[in-house]
């Protein structure tokens, strides 16, 4: 508490470090960022044992499915490694999905952001040679990054100059991205050599993102990625919360009006927060080719940049809301290909529980209503505070 | 239908709100509900009308114990309030949005708008509401809507009716028309409770009285039995001055000068025609007139908002015309918005965050391209101390503050900063007495160091007793002018140009001709 009067003139009073305490029971935030989600993910759980009780599944499988489903997302450092595999590129076009959010725009987008960043770096990757891991690696991301921000840009160039909605622009830029990567799949200079099929050719190895766990057993998938997706939490958090930028971001988000008479312009805002949104979707991409992929395929996004607008929404776009989020979801990825290995029950059972999830997030009321006294308020207030 | 309230208390986390009150409802009365800024009358409001809950008491209707889980109860046990913010649909019509949620049906499910608007009518006619039916919200003004909250809760059949400062948003002859419509329905036998920060207007329409002072019920009667000066000082706990004591002002340089401006709104209609007008340095000038008649158009123009369509402005000797609002802030215009909740505040930050709502990216609260929270933290909690912005924590959000403290944190951070020119629109909106004293004050502080201000209210009070100089504007031009150094301006005088009457001393005052066709 020293050496921050500095601009305030007087020592402080004690009425004044009476108003520098924080007000809010922190309580109710934890509530909202953690008991909620568990407390949805088990009726998830719940309602995903009754389907498979009514398609009648017999109790001891569903039993073992879901003991499957624990053994496949922490049970092993092999399913550790799955896990945080598959959270990687959630968390990321999660971020930049939850971040266009609070400057109040709905980037529906991010799919095709991570295509077109995707398809890019995977260009970069095998085009440009005989550089060193160090230089080739990190153009690979940035080509990813920087093309994935320019798609999502437009969007936001459309609404600022002409209005158009970006939730319809953003559709239409998915529809867009995957017949091109199609299309570019097909062209000579991006085909694998001797396939008809649309593939494209192999990831150098100076192009790769390196293993992390390789030391420990071949198999581990788990990629340097995992760095880059911790250090996005950080910086997206920095941005949101402590940048001028990340503050003019909220100010428009929450209260167009207030922009206006804070004198942020509202256009700027509108391109800045979706080229951030789609630099993260195309680093996203760019990560699942280097790092899992190796190529670009057809739908190697595999609905990515979909499932992301379901972790923003779990993350309540708050970064690290949007980090537990999307391990949350990369867990279910992972012990859900385990059940259907273990227990047979189909991997369509994980997308109907992570889709019941986001339903009861989404109705906080109904979870409360059902587990009152997780949520029981002391006689006190603050309710007003998301 | 009756209504007590016994022993009612609330708290929020630090704040008791409300203290053991006991109140009591009577119908075919209007109970007064006073008290200054966060001192708990909407809580309590809340809570009758089922949006709270109290933490104890009780609240009994004839006599019999009610128990409120939510808004819908209360209304079915016929009690409904009318908040401060409306909460209508703007491209539904009137009767749609008051049937909203109670919508009559026959068949499965087919909606009789027929029998709807009859009714609605019927009730229309019955109070003198004078409100046309089938009149889209966002097509009518401020006043009318009100009714259209109003003719919402008489609808669903409610008794007792609980008025948030509605005469906030209302000018002086929508007041009028408001109280004709109030006295009615008390006539009627229904209940009325009418929360306000206008003394005279308790002492005109209240029955009764009752003050609230920290959560506190300090005082109730008879209001013939009070005097303003009485009721101001029961509330505040000290003796309220209603007029700020004004010395001789010393004008010094133009810092504001407006030349020609004219402003077309996107329909190409004139909002503002040949607009001259200056704010000398150690002045204060006020522009009167009924709302709606170029003030909001003339402060964008001011603050940069919107942009001329011919004209100049000047500020301390430059040309601003072209500038940003961000350089006019930067360049010393302070800007106190007529609607705090449009476009004054952020009601999901803190009050710290909305200190900084529109500085955030100065030198002063940064440190390259971060905000210095800390910085920003230290410096909101002295602004909330010195202009008694009563929060528990700069840590809240602005949207849990009470309606006057939210105005007192939108005018400290304006005043606070050292600034050349004061645009201040409404700044008293929703304040309580006591607080009005002291922003009329700082106002005439600012002045008094040589700064220009510019009031713009539809107080008439107000700027009679703020303003060295008075324009008065009328249908988007300047109508009238008027010296009022030593308070000598002519109140009837500007009544009539605010009326579009030609009596002003200005030689071009009172061209009262249509607008938009004359430019
Ligand atoms: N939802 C809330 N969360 C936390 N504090 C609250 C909340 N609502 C009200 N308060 C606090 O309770 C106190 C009483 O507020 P209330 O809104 O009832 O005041 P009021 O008498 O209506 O004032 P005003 O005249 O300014 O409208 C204030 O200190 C306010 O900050
Ligand atoms: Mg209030």
């Amino acid at each position: 508490m020293s050496g921050e009067a500095r601009s305030s003139g007087p020592a402080m009073s004690p009425d004044m470090k009476a108003l520098l305490v924080p007000a809010i029971d922190s309580r109710s935030s934890w509530r909202e960022l953690f008991i909620l989600p568990l407390a949805a993910m088990f009726l998830a759980m719940l309602i995903g044992a009754l389907i498979m009780m009514a398609t009648s599944v017999a109790p001891e499988t569903i039993l073992q499915s879901f003991i499957a489903m624990a053994h496949g997302s922490v049970g092993s450092i092999h399913a550790i490694s799955e896990t945080l595999t598959a959270a990687i590129p959630l968390v990321l076009a999660g971020l930049g999905i939850g971040l266009a959010f609070r400057a109040g725009l709905f980037n529906i987008g991010a799919e095709g952001q991570m295509v077109v960043g995707g398809l890019a770096a995977a260009i970069a990757s095998f085009l440009v040679t005989g550089l060193s891991i160090w230089l080739h690696l990190p153009l690979v991301l940035l080509v990813g990054l920087a093309i994935g921000a320019v798609y999502a840009a437009i969007a936001g160039l459309l609404k600022a100059a002409t209005g158009a909605h970006e939730v319809i622009s953003t559709i239409m830029l998915n529809l867009i991205s995957i017949r091109l990567l199609d299309y570019m799949l097909r062209q000579p200079f991006i085909q694998k050599e001797g396939r008809s099929d649309p593939i494209s050719k192999a990831v150098l190895e100076t192009a790769e993102l390196p293993r992390i766990l390789e030391f420990l057993d071949g198999n581990l998938r788990l990629h340097a990625g995992l760095f880059i997706m911790l250090a996005a939490v950080a910086v997206i958090y920095w941005l949101l919360f402590r940048s001028k930028l990340g503050f003019a971001f909220r100010i428009s988000g929450e209260n167009p009006g207030a922009a206006r008479y804070a004198g942020i312009r509202a256009g700027l805002t509108i391109v800045m927060a979706m080229a951030i949104a789609g630099a993260l979707a195309g680093l996203a991409g760019a990560i699942q080719v280097s790092g899992v992929l190796g190529r670009a395929t057809p739908g190697f996004t595999a609905g990515i940049g979909f499932d992301a607008i379901a972790v923003a929404l779990l993350g309540r776009s708050h970064p690290v809301g949007i980090l537990l989020a999307g391990l949350l979801f990369g867990a279910l990825e992972a012990g859900g290909r385990q059940m259907q290995v273990d227990a047979g029950v189909s991997i369509d059972m994980i997308g109907i529980m992570q889709a019941l999830i986001i339903i009861f997030v989404a109705a906080p009321l109904l979870v409360r209503r059902i587990f009152p006294p997780l949520f029981r308020e002391r006689p006190r207030g603050g309710e007003e505070n998301g | 239908m009756d209504i007590e309230l016994r022993g009612i208390s609330k708290r929020f986390g630090p704040v008791q709100a409300n203290q053991d009150i006991n109140l009591e409802i009577r119908a075919g009365e209007v109970l007064g509900l006073l008290g200054e800024n966060g001192a708990g009358k909407s809580t309590l409001m809340n809570i009758l009308s089922g949006l709270y809950s109290a933490d104890t008491g009780e609240i009994l209707i004839d006599g019999s114990p009610a128990i409120f889980t939510g808004p819908g109860d209360s209304i079915a046990n016929g009690i409904g309030m009318v908040h401060q913010h409306f909460m209508l649909v703007p491209v539904f019509s009137v009767v749609e949005n008051v049937i909203l949620g109670v919508e009559p049906t026959s068949g499965v499910d087919y909606l009789d708008l027929e029998a709807a608007r009859a009714q609605v009518q019927e009730i229309n006619t019955r109070y003198g509401m004078e409100v046309p039916t089938d009149a889209l919200i966002e097509d009518l003004p401020v006043g009318i809507q009100q009714r259209v909250e109003i003719l919402k809760v008489l609808f669903r059949s409610a008794d007792v009716l609980i008025l948030d400062e509605p005469t906030a948003v209302l000018t002086p002859q929508e007041v009028e028309e408001f109280f004709t419509i109030v006295r009615a329905l008390r006539d009627a036998g229904k209940g009325i409770v009418f929360i306000t920060h206008k003394l005279h207007e308790i002492l005109e329409i209240a029955d009764r009285v009752s003050v609230l002072r920290q959560g506190q019920i300090v005082g109730q009667g008879d209001p013939a039995s009070f005097s303003e000066a009485d009721l101001a000082e029961m509330m505040v706990g000290r003796p309220v001055s209603f007029s700020v004591g004004r010395a001789e002002s010393t004008s010094g340089d133009t810092v504001l000068e407006l030349a020609g401006v004219s402003l077309f709104d996107a329909a190409q209609d004139a909002r503002l025609v040949d607009i001259n007008l200056s704010v000398h340095g150690g002045e204060v000038v006020g522009i009167a007139g009924v709302q709606g008649n170029g003030q909001t158009e003339l402060v964008e123009a001011i603050t940069g908002l919107s942009a001329v369509t011919t004209g100049e402005i000047g500020f301390a000797g430059q040309d601003i015309t072209r500038a940003s609002v961000r350089q006019r802030h930067r360049m010393g215009v302070a800007h106190i918005p007529e609607d705090r909740h449009k476009s004054g505040m952020v009601g999901n930050f803190t009050v710290a965050e909305n200190m900084v709502l529109n500085s955030y990216y100065d030198e002063s609260v940064t440190s390259g391209v971060q905000i210095d929270w800390r910085r920003v933290h230290a410096r909101a909690a002295a602004a909330c101390l010195s202009y008694d912005v009563r929060t528990p924590s700069v840590f809240l959000g602005a949207g849990s503050l009470s309606g006057g403290n939210q105005q007192k944190m939108v005018v400290a951070r304006e005043l606070e900063r050292d600034v050349r020119l004061i645009v201040a629109s409404q700044p008293t909106r929703g304040v309580d007495v006591g607080s009005i004293e002291y922003i009329h004050r700082q106002l005439i502080a600012c002045r008094d160091r040589g700064n220009a201000v510019l009031i713009i209210s539809s107080e008439l009070d107000e700027i009679l007793d703020l303003s060295d100089r008075i324009y008065v504007m009328f249908e988007g031009r300047i109508a009238a002018t008027f010296d009022n150094r030593g308070g000598g301006a002519d109140r009837n005088a500007i009544g009539l140009a605010m009326a579009g009457v030609s009596q002003g001393t200005n030689p071009g005052a009172g061209r009262s001709g249509n607008r938009g066709s004359a430019a």
